[in-house]
């Protein structure tokens, strides 16, 4: 249910294109999405889809060759767009929400202990010292799971599953309402990724937190989220409850989505889907995923499909 | 091919493999015995600080035609162990044979002819690639590396084993270079260069972890597709069980340089043995909503140093079934509860 | 192939390379156009000067262009021989004597004079010589006796400029202005018009022949001008070019190979290979590069190719080993390196054919940087006198200006003309090369 009432976060035709000698590249393209408090949302989509550039243009984080950034983006009720930049460094980013990047255990500063690292956020945002903030960041080693005494240690000496649990840490530091994580488990061992989910769906408990998860990865995904969304081509085609999503995907990407997981516990062979997504400088006219499409029929072609205000939202011409 | 959606979830079961595995000890392809291969540590360049064991006592058995999965976490010793077997590593203890040799008999030129006969996919498809060799160099250097001099031979096996990839039309491929094809295109120049030398064993090491999902189970059908066409042998090593399951007969599980548990894929998916076994299955998630409901247990700690590994059993320190005075003291044998599944447990004694 | 059709491509976006590569591919061109026209033997043989090749060329003339400069239209050198077609040359056989006569006429059109006025007689006679005197008309008609030549041998030159009785006849002005002074004029300038130098000779003997040819040596010569041997330098600047070029490209190219497959070596082969390598560069990199050159040619020999052999020798193993190790390590860790150990490869063919390709497009920019720095180095030691002996080249060119006294004299284009060859050629592989560092490096970021 769309009411006006407060939601932790509302994005509106969010778009973000780059830049490039051979033109703009569309890589977020009119995104829509609705998180409420406490609250884990998936963002669903292979490589090249735009998701890391989603998770970028949310937290502002944009490279030098943007072509155009617009749309609207309201966190708490504020409205982020018209920020200014210094503003928003300082009061929205890293202060209300955070993110935890792809490969973030070894973007960890190699010569800084890894205790230093995490308090250094409270350092800079709340202006506290030194001392109080080492107490908070001890708090947050307790709460991702990793001994105390590792604080005073640095980055290589710590396996991969820690360093990863370090850079949640460094998220968690300033009591931020949003977290957004990009690839959290993807380089890392079935225990490891087991644990770290552990430790989100607690965090998530004990703090009140949202998420939004971004990965590629559609099982373990299943560990975490309330909501899912699925991003093809720089555009969401559908979000829906988890509960409804994984039992019966709507779009027809979903589905063959779902259909190439390969599942242990039950017997039906993976599928793969044939073909490549669409170059996101010359999107296709209609619908993008037509090509691909088994289900297929002219309008898909001519008409990009929308989606809707539901709870349910399916960007495609079969659900009109 | 067109994808077919899900609409009715039979249960299909997997086409039956049509090859046997053979795996007397005469008749195996590849017989491990007790492999150690450990590395030594040097401090300062001259003095002696211990050994890295990064295999420990490995045996097992290994048919023509046969595939195997080995499933492990990082650290457990299976890339070193597949390197060995490549011809990479030399053995510090224990026996490799492979078709009747055993690899320590073999002098240099020989190894070459043996390390044609072991194909190599790897994991990374691009940085797998040289960037500076188009399709058809990458593929003829292992042909002209293994003394095959006319131009036409190479083009023609580079031909048979380019439509057998699926990388077609040929001509279209052949001048490419690997920055313009994709991460899938790329995965089948490397399974292409694996099998020029028609070897009688693939050894596969995350062949399909950093391609996309859509695409990894094209390329895992290709892989099953050579072997059974080509009665090849593979060895897939992986830490992803849930794709195991499908390209593979047997499954191997590996832990602090040990094999812990060997078993027919249905069997270890049925009944795991093994209480690691047991906490990778569980740990290993299905997309479903109810996961987010539930925490899972894990065990705790990490797996140990290979440098200084614990006694006994080197599970005791995670494990939830651990027996004091047992598990901590000697190292569990194999025990054979089902044929053909093993188990090193003590709770099976 | 591609790939160099690709940088072509990207290296129109930076202007500055163009600029690069249209003066380097002159500067080619200038090789190529030199190694025809002017061929190697040629050279060598009109760079020793010898008399016979130079004497009608005047000495330290500045290069013709400089006329667009001066006040006063300055001469070109001036011949006339009695052979030639225009020449009225008669010969009256009488009884016991036979007259010749040369009426050696010109065009003057300059306001300038000649450097010097010279007269090489060609006398043929058996025992007595003939008598042989010299007049000289002027435009406006005047006649001066310019005097009388006592032949000595069957060639020799009558250098009338330095005729110091013909000087006082002019009233203490040197003959060459003298002659041709415009009388009427304040300043010192000639006078525009045609002139005749009458050579008058009797001969004694039947059979005696006198020829004359007059040269009056111009100020300017030639594109280039001329120096103290009245060699024309438009042959040294010309050889000159190909010497650097091929100078700064070997020592280049060699010393990069050589050390991309040292650095190889030594970066595959590890232990004490590697440590062998590293102090033999960390030794010679602390060596004084100069002063060795310097100790080589002198006591050995300055031929040009032995002072490559050695700049060569002494670059290998500087730091560039060191750097190029870096990158090897990086490299060597590949999945690819080691799929080809998988299939086999030889340690020679996994060095040469796979770790030092990747490295090519990062060596490239500073091969191409470097090659001025040889080119330099060449003229370096030319300049101080250790350059080639036989060859001309742009640092010969300046030795010799210098020990000549060049700038003291004025003579600046003996000393520019060369300098600004060799600033030329150093600009144009620099900025080609800078640019190819920012086509290659971004990508190599991935390495």
């Amino acid at each position: 249910m769309m009411s006006e009432s407060q939601q932790l976060l509302r994005v509106r035709d969010l778009k973000l294109y780059f830049r490039t000698s051979m033109g703009p590249v569309q890589a977020v393209d009119g995104v829509d999405l609705d998180l409420d408090y406490t609250q884990a949302m998936v963002i669903l989509g292979e490589s090249g889809c735009g998701k890391t550039s989603l998770a970028k243009a949310i937290l502002r984080l944009l490279p030098r060759n943007v072509d155009s950034y617009t749309g609207e983006v309201y966190l708490d009720g504020t409205e982020l767009m018209g920020m200014d930049d210094e503003e928003f460094r300082h009061n929205v980013r890293w202060a209300q929400m955070s993110l935890v990047p792809q490969a973030a255990m070894n973007a960890l500063n190699p010569v800084l202990k890894v205790g230093d690292q995490v308090a250094e956020p409270m350092m800079v945002h709340a202006g506290v010292k030194k001392a109080t903030a080492l107490l908070q960041a001890r708090d947050m080693f307790r709460r991702v799971g990793v001994p105390v005494d590792f604080m005073s240690r640095y980055a290589f000496e710590l396996s991969g599953g820690m360093r990863q649990r370090v850079a949640i840490a460094m998220s968690l530091v300033t009591a931020p309402s949003l977290i957004v994580l990009d690839e959290p488990t993807s380089a890392l061992d079935v225990l490891t990724q087991a644990n770290i989910f552990n430790v989100l769906k607690r965090l998530k408990q004990e703090l009140e937190v949202s998420f939004i998860l971004i990965t590629h990865d559609i099982a373990t995904s299943s560990e975490l989220a309330d909501r899912v969304a699925v991003m093809y081509a720089g555009q969401i085609v559908e979000v829906s409850d988890a509960s409804r999503f994984f039992e019966e995907p709507l779009h027809p990407y979903s589905k063959m989505l779902m259909a190439s997981v390969p599942r242990l516990r039950a017997t039906q062979e993976p599928e793969f889907i044939t073909g490549q997504p669409p170059s996101l400088l010359n999107p296709p006219m209609g619908c993008r995923f037509a090509d691909r499409c088994p289900s297929r029929f002219d309008k898909c072609s001519e008409e990009p499909p929308t989606a809707g205000q539901h709870r349910v939202q399916v960007k495609c011409w079969l659900y009109e | 091919m067109s994808a077919i959606i899900n609409e009715n979830v039979g249960e299909e079961k997997l086409p039956a493999m049509e090859t046997t595995p053979d795996t007397s000890k005469n008749g195996a392809l590849l017989s491990i015995r007790d492999l150690r291969v450990w590395f030594e540590l040097r401090k300062w360049g001259f003095g002696h600080a211990g050994y890295v064991r990064a295999v420990d006592g490995v045996s097992f058995d290994l048919g023509f035609g046969e595939a195997i999965g080995v499933v492990g976490e990082s650290g457990c010793g299976k890339t070193t162990l597949m390197k060995t077997i490549l011809g990479l590593y030399q053995p510090t203890k224990g026996d490799v044979i492979f078709d009747g040799t055993n690899l320590a008999e073999l002098v240099p030129r020989q190894m070459r002819a043996y390390r044609s006969n072991v194909g190599y996919v790897q994991q990374d498809p691009y940085g797998a690639l040289p960037p500076f060799m188009n399709v058809q160099r990458i593929l003829e250097e292992p042909m002209i590396v293994n003394g095959v001099k006319s131009k036409e031979a190479r083009d023609q096996r580079l031909r048979t084993v380019m439509s057998e990839v699926k990388m077609t039309p040929i001509d279209d491929f052949v001048s490419k270079f690997p920055h313009m094809l994709s991460g899938g295109q790329q995965q089948r120049v490397v399974i292409a260069r694996s099998m020029m030398l028609e070897p009688k064993l693939i050894v596969a090491d995350e062949p399909v972890s950093m391609l996309d999902a859509s695409v990894r189970v094209e390329i895992l059908r290709l892989l099953r597709g050579l072997q059974t066409s080509h009665n090849l042998a593979v060895i897939y090593i992986t830490h992803d069980l849930s794709t195991v399951r499908y390209f593979s007969e047997r499954i191997f599980v590996m832990y602090a340089a040990r094999i812990v548990e060997k078993a027919p894929v249905d069997d270890l998916l049925r009944n795991p043995l093994h209480p690691y076994t047991h906490a990778l299955l569980a740990a290993t998630s299905d997309p479903d909503y109810r996961n987010a409901l539930t925490f899972k247990e894990v065990p705790p700690g990490e797996p140990p140093s290979l440098i200084d590994p614990p006694p006994g059993c080197r599970f005791h320190p995670r494990c939830p079934h651990f027996m004091e005075g047992l598990c901590d003291v000697k190292e569990p044998p194999e025990f054979e509860p089902e044929p053909k599944h093993l188990a090193a447990c003590w709770l099976l004694r | 192939m591609n790939r160099i059709w690709s940088t072509l491509k990207d290296l129109r976006n930076y202007p500055s390379a163009i600029i690069g590569l249209v003066i380097v591919l002159a500067l080619i061109a200038i090789s190529i156009y030199t190694l025809i026209a002017l061929p190697y033997d040629e050279a060598i043989r009109l760079w020793r000067g010898s008399e016979a090749d130079w004497y009608n060329v005047p000495k330290l003339a500045s290069p013709a262009w400089f006329n667009l400069f001066t006040a006063h239209d300055q001469p070109e050198t001036i011949i006339v021989n009695s052979q030639d077609e225009g020449v009225d040359k008669t010969v009256t056989v009488k009884e016991e004597t036979t007259e010749i006569s040369i009426p050696l006429t010109f065009d003057y059109p300059y306001e300038g004079f000649p450097q010097e006025i010279t007269v090489y007689f060609n006398v043929q006679y058996e025992e007595k010589a003939p008598y042989i005197s010299v007049r000289w008309f002027t435009p406006t008609g005047e006649e001066l006796r310019v005097g009388t030549v006592s032949v000595e041998g069957s060639y020799m030159p009558y250098r009338v400029s330095q005729d110091s009785k013909l000087q006082r006849r002019l009233g203490d002005e040197p003959p060459e202005i003298g002659l041709l002074a415009d009388p009427n004029s304040e300043e010192p300038v000639a006078l525009p018009g045609t002139y005749t130098m009458q050579v008058s000779a009797v001969a004694f003997e039947p059979g005696s022949d006198v020829d004359a040819e007059l040269i009056l040596y111009g100020q300017v010569h030639g594109l280039a001008g001329t120096d103290h041997r009245r060699r024309d330098l438009m042959i040294a600047l010309l050889w000159g070019t190909p010497i650097a070029l091929s100078f700064g490209l070997l020592a280049a190219v060699f010393t990069t190979l050589i050390t991309l497959a040292i650095s190889g070596i030594g970066t595959w082969f590890g232990g004490w290979v590697d440590e062998i390598i590293q102090r033999v560069t960390e030794i010679n990199m602390v060596l004084p590069f100069l002063p060795i050159l310097i100790m080589v040619g002198t006591f050995y020999n300055r031929s040009l190719w032995l002072m490559l052999t050695v700049v060569v020798l002494l670059s290998i193993f500087t730091g560039a080993i060191k750097t190029y190790r870096a990158m090897f390590i990086q490299v060597r860790e590949s999945a690819y390196v080691e799929a080809a150990q998988a299939y086999g490869a030889s340690n020679s063919r996994l060095i040469f054919n796979y770790l030092i390709p990747r490295l090519i497009p990062m060596v490239i920019p500073a091969l191409v940087v470097g090659i001025p720095g040889f080119v330099f180095l060449e003229a370096a030691l030319a300049v101080l006198g250790l350059g080639d002996p036989v060859l001309p080249t742009w640092g010969k060119i300046i030795n010799e200006a210098r020990s000549n006294g060049a700038l003291y004299q004025g003579l600046y284009y003996w000393v520019l003309e060369p300098s600004v060859l060799l600033i030329v050629t150093g600009l144009s592989f620099s900025l080609l090369g800078f640019s190819l560092d920012r086509i290659f490096n971004p990508r190599l970021r991935g390495l």
